[in-house]
């Protein structure tokens, strides 16, 4: 089977580059590594149809050597319908959790404010250490230097006790996130 | 009957287009989604009745393409198997999260997404397992993956979006790993038929061999939790809503088993990685139970729990004679039921007590008898002890294994029975802590389990709210299932053996095309 020479490489490089952004924590990165992860399968898809030729079932050809092999578009076309279809739902999961981010109006109820005290009063070492950095921080984003949008920063293995069990959608939530608290000074308001 | 087939695809998400449509009539939807569910269940019940007597596989070309170049949709006992009890399961957690649906009164809130995509959740199950090709497969993947992201992700709050995240990260990498699999094994055999592969996949060198099997194997591990590629899970499932965590314990990670034990037993007969499963079998059973040990939240208990019993499956796997596939699959239905049953229980433990952690619930004995009944069999069931089908199911997989006799053989089976005692372990503390222990508890006991506290989660509270009977009753239904496949083990389990000696008897294309034309 020979294949092109210049499809592989760009495959490889594609491959590196998207596994590469996909390590990073920013998901505008996730999201253009996943990208990038995707197109390079699709080549591989393309690659191993071997070479190329006249389309098929069009009666171009005089015999099915000439045609190239249809199935491996099929598959192909598929491929990138689904990965569309992922990355509109990874633009929407990144526009929430920049929303959420940058949502720091939200209040603080005195209740959650005592559990979660409670809950530090109650923490070990390691723990400690992980909120270090949230301390200082009233929002997930802002004053962070590396990109706007990152969901996975070191300080949220705390957030591991977050508002989880509520069965309800974001509009009646009742508890506010309780890693959003006021500035200083402003607690006895 | 070849016609039903298709249905079990086509009405699920007929099914979720309606809902979609009638997204502000809830009772429309239920009712929707409820007779879908049952339609599926009675059809599925048919086919494995047929394909069970008749001996004979269903095979579909869809749009009556030839057979190696269309979609085949391929309905064998282990098919009909599994789409019947995932449909129960589906049906069984439906009717849990309607009951919750109603008691919250959340009409006017937008979680209308939830039916339709259950509904195409339960279109991407049924075609994972009645898929005659790899691609289908892997489409049918994609589809219960997508709805699987929307579900986790359902009512969009912080804690779901970043344990979401890391969900959909890990599933879309090994969707990856997986269609290029899938294009390295065109490349090599020049179709994506399962049939064909099987038969053509002997021509191959056995390096060439050994790595298509270890690239769609990892693709499947992933997706199976299993060892080392399984840290996803317990972070991830226990945030999501009660019924969703249940159905996803249940279900996806079994997807990924199934897949596993396709690959195994159909596409690649040399066993060549059966060693490293071995291992990585010890591995998860053994690594998960001990993380299982150390948590103090219920949710995060079952979530290692799972993994841990994913190990058993994969041991099975590794033993690779008729008689330890068969276990297998015992044991995999055994786990869908079981795993879901616990997860539904302790949703009603969240509701009644408002925690889910083993520190903060007390009395629960006294306070909700009937809870407690619902969450102490499945425990014992899961923990192995007879007469229940875990016991059933374990005892079955160690018996396989001693047959083969080899040294490794005897590591895994003490292996997975000290798995077993952990586990019981760690299910028997949360029913000592929570059931048992009086409200007005002893400082002495309290001081005795503070190590607990530093454990994640151990800290949350939530509103305790009624429970609807509906709620009680879809718990209850699935406690009878668990105890029904003790009871009915016998039939169950021959059926299993059947499956078990079937798959490792190839099957040819030409026998495929017969199937077909009938």
């Amino acid at each position: 089977m020979d294949v092109s020479l210049v499809l592989i490489v760009v495959m490889a490089v594609l491959f590196a580059c998207g596994v590469y952004a996909m390590l990073e924590r920013s998901l505008t990165r996730v999201l253009i590594g996943f990208l990038l992860l995707g197109n390079a399968t699709n080549l591989l898809l393309l690659i191993v149809m071997g070479q190329p030729g006249v389309a098929p079932f069009f009666g171009a050809a005089a015999s099915s050597e000439e045609m190239s092999d249809p199935l491996p578009q099929a598959l192909t076309l598929t491929a990138i319908v689904i990965t569309f279809g992922i990355s509109a739902f990874l633009l929407a999961l990144i526009y929430r959790s920049w929303q959420l981010g940058q949502a720091d109006t939200v209040e603080d109820d005195a209740e959650d404010l005592a559990l979660r005290a409670r809950g530090v009063a109650a923490e070990d070492a390691m723990d400690d250490e992980t909120e270090l950095v949230s301390d200082d921080t009233v929002t997930d984003f802002v004053g962070l230097a590396t990109a706007p949008i990152t969901v996975l920063g070191s300080r949220d293995f705390a957030g591991i006790r977050d508002d989880a069990p509520t069965d309800r959608p974001a509009g009646r939530r009742e508890e506010p996130p309780r890693r959003i608290r006021p500035p200083e000074g402003e607690d006895d308001a | 009957m070849s016609a039903l087939v298709p249905l079990l695809v086509t009405l699920p998400l007929l099914g979720a287009a309606i809902a979609l449509i009638a997204g502000r009539h809830r009772k429309t939807q239920v009712a929707v989604s409820i007779v879908t569910l049952t339609l599926v269940l009675a059809i599925a019940a048919v086919l494995l009745v047929v394909v069970d007597a008749g001996n004979a596989p269903i095979a579909v070309s869809v749009g009556d393409w030839p057979i190696p170049f269309g979609i085949v949709l391929y309905v064998d006992r282990l098919a009909a198997l599994l789409v019947v009890v995932s449909s129960i399961v589906l049906l069984a957690v439906l009717l849990f999260s309607v009951g919750q649906g109603a008691a919250d009164g959340d009409d006017d809130t937008p979680v209308s997404i939830f039916h339709p995509s259950y509904l195409i959740l339960a279109a991407g199950i049924f075609t994972a397992f009645i898929a005659g090709d790899l691609f289908n497969l892997y489409v049918g993947f994609e589809i219960l993956l997508v709805a699987s992201y929307v579900l986790i992700t359902l009512g969009s709050t912080e804690s779901r979006i970043r344990t979401g995240v890391v969900y959909i990260v890990v599933s879309l990498v090994s969707s990856i790993l997986f269609l290029a699999s899938i294009a390295v094994i065109y490349g090599a055999l020049g179709t994506v038929n399962m049939v064909q592969i099987s038969e053509r996949m002997t021509q191959l060198p056995q390096q060439t061999q050994t790595v298509l099997h270890v690239m769609l194997l990892l693709a499947f591990s992933i997706k199976a939790a299993v060892f080392p590629l399984s840290f996803w899970l317990p972070d991830s499932y226990p945030t999501a809503p009660a019924p969703v965590t249940a159905v996803f314990a249940g279900l996806l990670t079994k997807v990924g088993v199934y897949a596993m034990i396709r690959t195994e037993t159909e596409l690649f007969r040399v066993n060549d990685v059966n060693f490293v499963l071995m291992i990585v079998a010890l591995a998860t059973m053994i690594v998960g139970v001990l993380g299982a040990v150390a948590q103090a939240e219920l949710k995060r208990i079952l979530s290692f729990t799972l993994v841990s019993h994913v190990g058993y499956m994969v041991f099975g796997l590794a033993i690779a004679t008729p008689a330890a596939i068969g276990a297998t699959i015992y044991y995999m239905v055994h786990h869908i039921v079981v795993q879901t049953t616990l997860f539904l229980a302790v949703g009603l433990v969240e509701r009644r007590a408002g925690s889910t952690s083993i520190l903060r619930v007390k009395g629960l004995m006294r306070a909700a008898p009937v809870i407690a009944v619902l969450y102490f069999i499945p425990a014992i069931n899961l923990g192995g002890l007879p007469p229940f089908s875990g016991f059933i199911g374990k005892y079955a997989l160690f018996n396989a294994g001693a047959e083969v006799g080899t040294p490794i053989m005897i590591v895994l089976i003490v292996g997975g029975i000290i798995t077993s005692l952990l586990t019981l372990y760690a299910l028997m503390r949360a029913w000592n802590l929570s059931f048992w222990r009086e409200e007005d508890d002893s400082a002495e006991t309290e001081e005795r389990i503070s190590y607990l506290g530093s454990a994640p989660a151990a800290a949350i509270e939530t509103e305790r709210r009624v429970i609807p009977r509906i709620m009680t009753a879809a718990t209850a239904g699935m406690v009878a299932v668990t105890v029904s496949l003790t009871l009915f083990a016998g039939p169950l389990y021959e059926v299993c053996a059947r499956i078990g000696a079937s798959l490792l008897e190839p099957v040819s294309i030409s026998q495929l095309e017969d199937e077909a034309g009938r």
